[in-house]
């Protein structure tokens, strides 16, 4: 067990790597900040999940569009995208951009960058499951800050009345939005209060800890939904982007690149 | 789906909406993959029977339209045949984002059914007339849109849309129970494809929803005057049969005759075609004004906008001895 959380532990330092070298190597600004935040989180849904281009399978929507940087990192380190593919990200011309564009034999379930449609379509297929008597699982992972669209709401009612209990939602909870820290009405605390409110089985942790999310995910309900709040710091592994909203959507110089990775070399360790 | 006209005759009675519930019954039967999803206006749609026969093949979200679109386009990605109802606004406007992203940008197989559009929802006012529909949906890649003139023709598309990979579609109904049948008796309909339904010599109009029965009845009052009308049937709103284009080398004016704004609609689409082709033909338009108007009854508001048989008559011979 230990053996197998030290390799997602590996997994999640090598999504986070690759997040800045694309970064990086793209010459754009981009969105950081959402993707570090998110690197364990993704690490455990890739690993825990039964998660490739075949069906049966289960099915990842990143509603959170902008952390499409960590979603191509996860892609590479499993293998669904060679390493020349990624380096074209934010390229003229290329599909790989800010946010994901539907592309199946990938990986990419959807295409997104519209905020809080994600759980909706998640709902669609997890009452397709059900119907199918598919065993297979659909997750969701969402932003705090998308959370103010009332249609992860409209959604969230549709998922506990057709008992989803193969319906997960991660809510990164990195505290932030576009403009600057999350407003006390959707902060970790309120956010657990309200998915409970809406009838999901509610599982909160720490979003930077692989057997806490593990746990989370295996916690879950036998009639309802769940909901993963996952509280974690926006720029997490990198140290002067932590908690610093300009790395929301930032470009990297080559010194910050290079001190970008030292400082994740050093906080993984 | 083929029709007697003695099944004209008792579809025009039910009217679009209940007749919308009963052919979706029909292809219930013949297709376990179908769905139907509504938010909140099932009944409505003359769905009450098909929950009761078929209620592992109904779905209801409650009242979230834009939370219906994206449910509908999950269901369409795992290979079910999908249809939603709400009311014309609040699918294309409301919901016009999802739209936009699931049908459009991801073509996820989804029909949209828009009930009660232009002025059929008569007493219930403007927030819920189907005025600028058309417009908004037709600016979305990838999405048909489909406005069948009456119940018969209703049943052809929904069957066509069933039985076919055609894309997601948006398919737009108005008329109220009684409104005139265009079709009386059955016919061949080919999806994206116009449909003559009067020759003639003297002018071209061309029109599309319930208001084509009214159309019909005006273009038989002016043959007795001895004016030979050619009447085109635009099922097809998007993709347009180019095939239109044609006529307009054999006629010199167009009228263009519809139950939506002079925005964006029939009127705008033909604009674009004889810009496009260098036409000289004279184009018009009889439509609703770029306004919000007052409600009433179907018929009161027909005829207050001039869209009823006999103000239809009037308008066409003042645009036909018009220099």
């Amino acid at each position: 067990m230990l053996k197998h959380i030290n390799k997602i532990k590996e997994l999640s330092y090598k999504i986070r790597r690759i997040i800045i070298e694309i970064s990086y190597s793209s010459g754009e600004p981009s969105h950081i900040g959402g993707a570090l935040s998110m690197s364990e989180i993704l690490a455990v849904i890739y690993s825990y999940f039964n998660i490739k281009t075949l069906k049966p399978r289960d099915r990842f929507i990143l509603s959170k569009g902008h952390g499409f940087l960590a979603l191509l990192s996860v892609l590479y380190c499993k293998n669904f995208i060679k390493k020349k593919e990624i380096f074209k990200f934010q390229q003229n011309g290329s599909e790989f951009i800010a946010h994901p564009i539907m592309n199946k034999s990938i990986g990419i379930e959807t295409s997104n960058g519209s905020l809080g449609q994600g759980l909706s379509f998640g709902v669609g297929l997890a009452i397709s499951y059900k119907k199918k008597k598919n065993n297979s699982s659909v997750i969701v992972v969402v932003g705090d800050g998308e959370c103010y669209e009332g249609s992860v709401w409209e959604a969230a009612i549709t998922a506990t009345e057709n008992n989803l209990n193969n319906l997960f939602i991660v809510v990164d909870c990195n505290g932030h939005q576009n403009d600057g820290a999350i407003n006390k009405m959707m902060s970790f605390k309120e956010m657990k209060k309200k998915w409970l409110g809406f009838g999901w089985n509610v599982n909160s942790c720490d979003g930077h800890n692989i057997s806490a999310l593990i746990n989370a995910f295996k916690k879950k309900s036998k009639t309802k939904p769940t909901a993963i709040i996952a509280k974690t710091i926006k720029g997490k592994g990198v140290n002067f982007m932590e908690n610093n909203n300009d790395w929301h959507h930032g470009r990297l110089t080559k010194n910050l690149y290079l001190e970008s990775l030292k400082s994740l070399e050093k906080n993984s360790l | 789906m083929n029709f007697s006209s003695a099944d004209a005759k008792k579809w025009l009675r039910m009217g679009p909406r209940a007749m919308f519930g009963q052919f979706m019954l029909e292809i219930a039967k013949k297709n376990k993959k179908l769905i139907v999803l509504s938010a909140d206006l099932g009944r409505s749609s003359g769905l009450a029977r098909f929950k009761m026969e078929f209620p592992k093949q109904y779905i209801s979200v409650g009242i979230s339209e834009q939370n219906l679109v994206g449910v509908a386009a999950g269901l369409a990605d795992e290979g079910y045949k999908v249809f939603v109802t709400s009311f014309a606004p609040f699918l294309s406007m409301r919901a016009s984002e999802q739209i936009r992203m699931n049908l459009g940008y991801m073509r996820h197989n989804v029909n949209l059914v828009a009930l009660g559009s232009g002025l059929s929802m008569g007493f219930l006012g403007n927030s819920h007339f189907g005025l600028e529909d058309i417009a908004i949906m037709r600016t979305i890649p990838n999405l048909n849109i489909t406005c069948p003139a009456d119940c018969s023709e209703l049943g052809k598309v929904l069957d066509d849309y069933a039985s076919n990979d055609r894309g997601p579609s948006y398919i737009r109904l108005t008329g109220i129970p009684g409104s005139k049948n265009v079709y009386n008796k059955n016919y061949s309909y080919k999806f994206g494809k116009n449909i003559t339904i009067n020759k003639g010599k003297d002018i071209l109009i061309l029109s599309y929803g319930s208001v084509l029965g009214q159309v019909k009845q005006s273009v038989k009052n002016l043959k007795k005057m001895n004016i030979d009308v050619e009447l085109v049937n635009i099922v097809s709103l998007k993709p347009i049969d180019e095939k239109v284009i044609s006529l307009f080398k054999k006629f010199n004016k167009i009228i263009t005759i519809e139950e939506h704004t002079s925005v964006g609609g029939l009127s705008s689409i033909i604009a674009e075609k004889v810009l496009k082709n260098r036409s000289n033909i004279k184009l018009f338009s009889i439509s609703l004004p770029d306004k919000f108007g007052p409600t009433g009854t179907y018929d009161y508001l027909l005829k207050h906008h001039g869209l009823d048989s006999d103000s239809l008559t009037k308008k066409i011979i003042k645009l036909f001895k018009k220099k």
